[in-house]
């Protein structure tokens, strides 16, 4: 079946197998391996991309399903080449990676979130992640991150999406 | 995990899905936001070989004020059950429970009729109907038909939905002002409920008590409501909860302790929503 897909601000069109997973089509299709399978099982988060404007997993979604809408994946989210996205900068600021598997998805995840809730609080930012695993930080230096992103005011997606 | 192959249709209308679901007969599932179905495909515990994708089927979107109801279309995202102000205002255990559905990502997918539909007695949502005691509509080519939560729930991922038949909508009475609660115990964000507790207590003796995980389907604490009624106390009621109750064992728990669960949840939502 055709789908026809703007991914990060170019339309695409593909034929692709009903069964196909939206991840699996943005990796090996599109060549976007920013976004990373992890679990599997839409536990872990580290598929997150946007869907028209919000945080899914791409893990649980099936190619077919996106047919005609607006696709943001990590790769989509700078303004430019050389300057990272407020969020990916306040992720670098307050060390809020370490192996750096699980960012691309929490990255994605908090700036829906701060398109939800421009300014939250410290545990608005934890229950609003619950759906993305890190192993490695702790988590603590991410929720830094993402309250220091909201405090720049430019932490979502809406701008960004409207250039 | 990549699921079995299917051909895959897609509707317009709910009419066009019935259309379809009449013509492909029982090797068609319909998929709604796929949070439940899609996994299940994955793991190939289910291997449809047509797939009707309601998805788009934008006249089941709905949170229509009804006067003593409030009418859920089918497809409504667990997101938007979540912040819906009439909901929050005249159904609050019923925007409170979907906000804590799986995580974000789930809830902007997911939806109330595909949760319900898959009829899972480990969900969170038809504990909340049952003890709300909402009505299901359910669509066929001949008409649609009202289902009672209580003959909805027939079995483990069986409901009353027939093949060839839809669910449309969820009417749910309005409890404005009620008192409720909703427990969810487990043990990690995000994770289902080893036992849950979903309890509206619309006066002295009234009380709606629905159980998450308790049973092979979505269970009432009926003995615990009984006890309410003829006028027991918080402690007295709780104390049953667990009676006429099956669950299951499993990695997470035995079912002595999903019994001991039922009766301490039962016990905390019965003074909350008593307080």
């Amino acid at each position: 079946m055709e789908i026809s897909l703007t991914v990060n601000g170019n339309q695409v069109r593909h034929d692709v197998e009903p069964r196909t997973l939206l991840v699996h089509h943005i990796r090996e299709a599109l060549g976007l391996t920013g976004t990373n399978v992890g679990c599997d099982t839409s536990s872990c988060g580290a598929c997150t991309v946007h869907l028209d404007g919000e945080a899914v997993k791409s893990c649980t979604v099936l190619a077919v399903q996106a047919d005609g809408c607006t696709l943001t994946t990590i790769e989509g989210l700078a303004p430019s080449e050389d300057e990272l996205h407020p969020m990916q900068q306040a992720f670098r600021e307050q060390h809020g990676l370490q192996c750096g598997f699980c960012t691309p998805g929490m990255v994605m995840a908090a700036t829906s979130l701060l398109d939800e809730i421009p300014d939250p609080s410290e545990t608005e930012v934890r229950i609003g992640l619950e759906g993305n695993l890190c192993r490695c930080t702790g988590y603590h230096n991410i929720v830094q991150a993402v309250l220091a992103a909201a405090k720049t005011g430019k932490g979502g997606t809406r701008v960004a999406v409207q250039q | 995990m990549i699921p079995a192959a299917f051909d895959y249709v897609r509707a317009g209308s709910a009419d066009e899905a019935l259309a379809l679901l009449a013509e492909h007969g029982d090797e068609a599932k319909v998929l709604a936001g796929g949070h439940s179905l899609i996994p299940l495909m994955k793991l190939r515990l289910a291997t449809p070989s047509v797939l009707v994708d309601v998805g788009r089927v934008d006249d089941l979107k709905y949170i229509r004020d009804e006067g003593d109801h409030v009418a859920v279309g089918a497809l409504t995202r667990h997101r938007d059950v979540e912040i819906s102000a009439v909901l929050r205002r005249d159904v609050p255990i019923l925007a409170h429970a979907t906000s804590h559905v799986g995580d974000p990502q789930v809830r902007h997918r997911g939806t109330i009729g595909g949760s319900l539909a898959h009829g899972d007695p480990a969900s969170d949502l038809p504990a909340v109907l049952l003890a709300l005691g909402a009505t299901f509509v359910v669509a066929g080519r001949d008409g649609t038909r009202e289902v009672a939560a209580d003959d909805f729930f027939e079995g483990f991922l069986e409901t009353a939905i027939g093949e060839g038949e839809l669910l449309t909508e969820i009417r749910v009475p309005k409890v404005t002002g009620a008192g409720w609660s909703f427990q969810k115990f487990n043990r990690r964000a995000q994770d289902w409920a080893i036992v849950g507790v979903a309890c509206v207590r619309r006066g002295d003796d009234q009380v709606g008590i629905g159980l998450v995980n308790m049973d092979s389907r979505p269970v009432h604490a009926s003995a615990a409501e009984a006890a309410i009624a003829s006028g027991a106390s918080v402690e007295d009621a709780a104390a049953v909860a667990d009676e006429g109750t099956e669950p299951a064992a499993d990695l997470n728990a035995s079912a002595d302790f999903r019994r001991h669960l039922a009766r301490v949840l039962t016990k905390r939502a019965l003074a909350e929503a008593t307080g």
